[in-house]
């Protein structure tokens, strides 16, 4: 009768040291888990735990199923045979010692018999090659391939635990084939074509010598039950951790729209000044880190050559964290204000993590501390300066913010004083950028091509206060609205309309009051989108040109607007080609979270320019079509450094629609 | 070290400045006030000084519209002290008359240095720092853009024009105008200008008397002749850039 | 009270600074209906060679050790009692880092009305002073009583006021000059080492509009297809992005090219009133309303980042390798 033979010439003190080993294991895990769970205590606390069914939708999604690990084909299939290997030899585990040690022990029978028992071999090994697979796989990558995302761990900073955490995993499963491969070859079961690897090993260390050496055997078994608690014991003390964090994370991670960011807490003093003024969840993102590099992939300031992975800001809090400070100070000792600043808040970084961690709210955070220390660029102090007074980031007066409309003849309705249907918010760069008040008027004709409704704030409007908030000063980000709410408030409209992206990101996520009445906040090309298929507007013109479209950050990324305006590209008779960094990967023009009032210090190659080079490489692309003012500024001016200014054009999708009309 | 810093709200000059219909003063309707700039830079540099070297600061402003602001700013800096003197509308007012009105203000706060805008640009009847230096009693020193302490006196670095700059020693008490402070301004977070309005405390004391005598009589107030005297080149980048060098061939330049 | 009109010549370690030519042409405009003469006053030590050029009728001298150099103590407490003793109709004085620190203690001291920043003077006793950063005029007629007056250049070229014929000089008795306040220790020269702008013929100044550090580059790039030389406005060297020596302005050097290509600059007073002698000024700004192009000859409004790499490819094209 097939049957598990448990302990197969295992002396009676091997027996019993296991279950002593098994015992201290256990209890160095617990060990380990507390002092995580301590240190999540110290952090700030983070209420998880609403809307429950989303969370565990999200949970199998990412967690089980790792969905978001897969986006990437080669480390995707190769984490999801070593994770799914793993799972399933430990199930298979599990169940040995309950058919061993607790139904043969108090109920005197056995289930791992007969047919069950040989599904069971079968399924283990199987799984087990599945798992040696993914190692061969992973050791190709990191020791040939070498990606540039896994190389330069930043020394002192435990290099050696991805490699640790390699060969541990293959020491497991190898030594356990062998330790089946010579209890096969000895015993030679009837049904051992059912381990038909233990079987291939049996077959091979036959044909190479004696395989009845008892004594070998039972020193693999040490080693295999050795390894299998070290590394049981080691996972609370290494990355390993992410087993147990990651899938947490996934499941207690926050349910806020994408593009909303979490207020300033106060602690000491607004953001983090010190490790625990990191809330506990963002102290598990920290832990949950398995220093992937995925973030330092699509991060535009790592490629740029600016002074910023968000990988290595990961593993260096990390340390920190666990080390619970060991007083060195985490501004400056751990991470640098250069590294903070270089952040163009673009949001890549946390679509990319494959743990959802959050770096973008980490950094904002720590720039919360940098604002009140002032350790800031002086042109920022001065930007700041400028929205504080003036409610624009220009320093021109608030009185010349609807200048650009003196050449229109009849009038835009001023919404403060009139209803209007569409409340259309400029933003700053529309109101005052002298380049950028042309597209202004452009749009103010397809609006009224349209028959649309709308009006204006005129001198009322104020910088709606995104990337101020993204720079981290939290105080100014909360004047400006209140100014902003306050105005809104007396104002008789359905709907906001903006060409920002920057503004519309925080109008709909951080504008409680605008939007709590269910009152919605439009991207321009989300309302051109709408009023193309609605056929209120008709494009009549085909334009003809060979287009290619670059999603702004906080429309795309940020708030998952990627359908729209491609449609209305199309709609103007432009056939659109695709960048290969495109919707969730587009890359940041570079000017967000602040980075336009910046010093631009020195740099590689500029966001902007990488990006124009992109789009130039494209056969026959004539038009870069952009939604967002921003962008017609920074790549403008790349497509002049990068002296592409005859090969390609930039154009607002909203001046696109204006030509076809 | 006791640093008191007389500073000022003036016009914003980024907002339009017209001259009222009277045609002898500006048109108030349309001002918006904004510290002097370079009495900000005084502040800095004061602020400066205590961070180095320890000591009081005591900023003392007229009590304009938007005064509070300047002075919680302040606070948040780090200025120890301040005052506000009710009784000044400063807009108007003569340099003379608001040293006279400031000095026996800053004389009770007894001052080891005051620190003032070496220059304000509505200053029609000189900088209002000398003037209170002379009726303290006290050296002056203006155009500075850097103070060292030591007992007894300071250490400044004077500018000059062209470039050249000049040490000079000045025995304390004394007056300073400043230029430019050691660090441009700071910006300082909002959330620590409320912090310090729920700290800190605005004393309120009323100037005396206003003694205005021998003020400027003002004839006419006027808008130099409408900017645009420059003949303006119109057109695409490419066409301006034609024209410039057309221009410059023209007249001899290249 | 005399119809007199006292200049006060300023000048540093022995050359006369041009603002004391051009309050020559002011007081020589002022005498023209007030009568009296015009007079030099040269406070400091052996200062006979600087009277050589001053358009003056007389020239009066006070010379004492501790006038060597220039003190905001020393001056004042010199040329009080010369002013008491001649009760000149009008003492003028730069609105400099001189003048200004000598007017308004003097103002002070002997309790006379002082008019600052005065561009333009007439022979009907009316002064126009600059104020508001050169947005307004304030006119004020002349104090009937002695007073002291401050003049920002821009209104009367420094060759007015010049003359090939020195005035006749005699020298007044100098006051006790003891117990002063404030010591010169000693003087820094401006960072040496790079080019004079002041000599520089063809200058692209970068004002503010420049935006970053990075973009001095496009300025530099132009200046060499053109063969001029890149200087600035205050706030870019503030930023460090060039030194001092660079500085167009107040407290930098005065410039008068054959062209002066102003970007991004928006023209503040102390700015502009460094630059007036310019040949040829064109500005570039985004703001129509900058006060820059008040005194350009010609002006654009367009992005100077539009601009500048199609002037510089132009020039180059057009200058032979």
């Amino acid at each position: 009768m097939p049957i598990r033979e448990t302990f197969w010439n295992i002396p009676h003190w091997a027996e019993i040291g296991q279950y002593v080993l098994a015992f201290l294991t256990v209890a160095v895990f617990t060990w380990g888990v507390i002092r995580r769970i301590l240190r999540w205590r110290m952090g700030q606390p983070a209420l998880r735990s609403e809307r429950f069914g989303k969370r565990v939708r999200r949970f199998v999604a990412h967690g089980v199923a790792q969905l978001r690990t897969a986006e990437e084909g080669y480390p995707g299939i190769m984490h999801l045979m070593i994770f799914w290997g793993m799972v399933m030899l430990l199930v298979g585990t599990i169940l040995a010692t309950i058919d061993w040690d607790v139904t043969r022990l108090f109920f005197r029978f056995q289930f791992l018999i007969n047919g069950l028992y040989l599904v069971y071999e079968l399924v283990l090994d199987v799984f087990g090659l599945f798992v040696l697979v993914g190692l061969g796989m992973a050791a190709y990558r990191r020791y040939l391939i070498r990606p540039a995302r896994l190389q330069a761990i930043p020394s002192g900073y435990r290099a050696w635990e991805d490699g640790y955490v390699l060969w541990m995993l293959a020491l497991i499963v190898v030594s356990g084939y062998l330790v089946e491969g010579l209890r096969i070859a000895v015993v030679r079961p009837s049904w051992a074509a059912w381990s038909p690897v233990g079987n291939a090993v049996a077959s091979a260390l036959t044909s190479l010598a004696d395989p009845t050496s008892q004594a070998v055997h039972l020193a693999i078994w040490i080693i295999h039950g050795a390894a299998a608690f070290g590394f049981i014991a080691s996972l609370p003390f290494t990355k390993l951790f992410h087993i147990v964090a990651a899938p947490l994370n996934i499941l207690i991670g926050p349910f806020q729209p994408e593009g909303a960011l979490a207020p300033a807490r106060t602690h000491s003093g607004p953001g983090v000044r010190a490790w625990q003024d990191f809330t506990w969840k963002q102290i598990l993102d920290i832990e949950a880190c398995v220093r992937c590099g995925r973030c330092q992939d699509r991060c535009p300031a790592f490629a740029s050559g600016m002074p910023l992975s968000p990988r290595d800001l990961m593993i260096k809090l990390e340390r920190h964290l666990w080390e619970r400070g060991n007083g060195r100070s985490l501004h400056g000792d751990v991470v640098t204000a250069e590294e903070l600043w270089s952040c163009s808040a673009c949001r890549a970084c946390v679509r990319a993590c494959p743990v959802f961690a959050d770096q973008l709210g980490a950094i904002v955070d720590l720039r919360r501390h940098l604002v009140v220390e002032g350790t800031m660029d002086t042109r920022v102090q001065e930007a700041l300066a400028n929205l504080a007074r003036y409610g624009n980031s220009f320093g021109q007066s608030e009185r010349a913010r609807a200048k650009w409309t003196q050449p229109i003849e009849a009038k835009i309705k001023d919404a403060r004083r009139e209803p209007v249907e569409y409340l259309w918010y400029l933003g700053d760069y529309a109101s005052y950028s002298a380049t950028l008040a042309d597209l202004s008027r452009a749009t103010v004709e397809v609006f009224r091509a349209a028959g649309l409704d709308f009006g204006i704030l005129y001198d009322a409007e104020r910088n709606a206060g995104n990337d101020v908030r993204r720079v981290g000063e939290e105080g100014l980000f909360e004047m400006l609205r209140e100014k902003n709410e306050a105005t809104l408030a007396k104002c008789d409209f359905k709907a906001v309309v903006t060409t920002d992206p920057h503004t519309y990101n925080t109008l709909k996520n951080e504008y409680p009051s605008l939007t709590g009445n269910g009152r919605e906040v439009l991207h321009a090309t989300e309302l051109l989108d709408r009023l193309i298929t609605s056929g209120k507007l008709r494009p009549s013109k085909r334009l003809g040109y060979r287009v290619t479209y670059h999603d702004p950050c906080y429309l795309g990324r940020h708030n998952g607007v990627y359908d729209a305006p491609r449609r209305v590209i199309e709609a103007t008779g432009c056939e659109l080609v695709e960048m290969p960094r495109n919707r969730e990967r587009a890359l940041c023009c570079g000017a967000g979270g602040g980075r336009i009032w910046m010093e631009e210090g020195k740099v590689r190659e500029r966001p902007s320019e990488s990006r124009i080079r992109e789009a130039v490489a494209l056969e026959g692309a004539e038009v870069l079509a952009v939604a967002c003012p921003k962008d017609v500024t920074m790549y403008q001016d790349a497509l002049k450094t990068t002296g592409h200014a005859e090969r390609l054009k930039v154009r607002d999708v909203v001046e696109l629609v204006r030509e076809a009309l | 070290m006791n640093i008191v810093v007389p500073v000022r709200l003036v016009p914003d000059l980024v907002e339009e400045i017209n001259v009222d219909p009277g045609g002898t003063a500006l048109d108030a309707s349309w001002l918006r006030l904004i510290i002097n700039e370079f009495d900000d830079h005084a502040i800095e540099q004061a602020i400066l000084l205590k961070e180095r070297g320890g000591g009081q600061v005591c900023i003392l402003a007229p009590s304009v519209e938007g005064v509070d602001d300047v002075l919680f700013t302040a606070a948040a800096k780090g200025a120890d002290r301040l005052v506000k003197l009710e009784g000044l509308t400063d807009v108007g007012l003569s340099s003379h008359a608001l040293a006279r009105a400031l000095a026996p203000a800053i004389q009770a706060l007894q001052p080891d240095l005051i620190l003032t805008g070496v220059q304000a640009h509505t200053d029609l009847d000189g900088p209002v720092g000398p003037l209170i230096a002379e009726s303290l009693g006290f050296p002056y020193v203006g155009y500075v853009a850097s103070v060292t302490l030591q007992a007894g006196s300071a250490s400044v670095r004077k500018e000059y024009p062209g470039g050249l700059v000049a040490g000079m020693e000045v025995r304390l008490p004394a007056v300073l105008g400043i230029q430019a402070a050691e660090k441009p301004p700071r910006y300082v977070a909002v959330s620590k200008v409320r912090q310090a309005m729920q700290t800190a405390r605005i004393e309120t004391q009323a100037a005396g008397e206003i003694d205005a005598s021998g003020a400027l009589a003002i004839q006419r107030m006027f808008q130099p002749e409408a900017a645009g005297r420059a003949t303006m080149i119109d057109g695409e980048p490419a066409e301006v850039a034609d024209r410039i060098l057309e221009i410059l061939r023209e007249s001899g330049i290249v | 009270m005399s119809q007199d009109v006292f200049v006060v010549i300023e000048h540093l370690r022995g050359r006369v600074a041009d603002i004391s030519y051009v309050m020559l042409a002011a007081a020589r405009a002022l005498t023209k209906g007030t009568g009296g003469q015009v007079v030099a006053v040269l406070l400091g030590e052996n200062v006979q060679a600087l009277a050589a050029r001053l358009a003056a009728d007389r020239a009066l001298s006070i010379e004492h050790p501790a006038l060597a150099e220039f003190t905001p103590d020393a001056y004042p407490k010199a040329l009080a009692p010369l002013i008491k003793e001649h009760q000149p109709r009008a003492v003028f004085l730069g609105n400099t880092s001189v003048g200004a620190d000598v007017a308004s203690v003097l103002s002070a001291r002997l309790g006379l009305p002082l008019v600052s920043s005065c561009l333009r003077v007439t022979a009907e006793r009316r002064l126009t002073s600059q104020v508001c950063g050169g947005k307004i005029m304030a006119e004020t007629e002349l104090p009937e009583t002695t007073t002291l007056i401050t003049m920002v250049p821009g209104g009367y070229s420094s060759e007015e006021g010049q003359s090939d014929q020195a005035p006749a000089l005699s020298s007044a008795p100098a006051p006790a000059l003891d117990d002063l306040r404030v010591t010169l220790t000693q003087y820094y020269e401006p960072e040496a080492g790079d080019v004079d702008i002041s000599k520089e013929p063809l200058l692209i100044a970068v004002g503010r509009g420049i935006q970053n550090e990075g973009n001095i580059e496009l300025a530099e790039e132009l200046a060499k297809s053109l063969g001029g030389i890149v200087c600035a406005s205050r706030p870019v060297v503030d930023q460090g992005w060039l030194p001092t020596s660079r500085l167009v302005g107040k407290s930098g050097k005065r410039v008068k090219p054959k062209l002066y290509l102003a970007l991004g600059i928006s023209g503040a007073p102390e700015h502009v009133e460094a630059l007036a002698d310019s040949e040829m000024i064109i500005a570039v700004n985004t703001d129509p309303a900058a006060p820059i192009f008040a005194v350009a000859k010609y002006g654009a409004t367009i992005d100077l980042f539009d601009l500048v790499p199609e002037l510089t490819e132009r020039a180059r094209a057009a200058r032979p390798a």
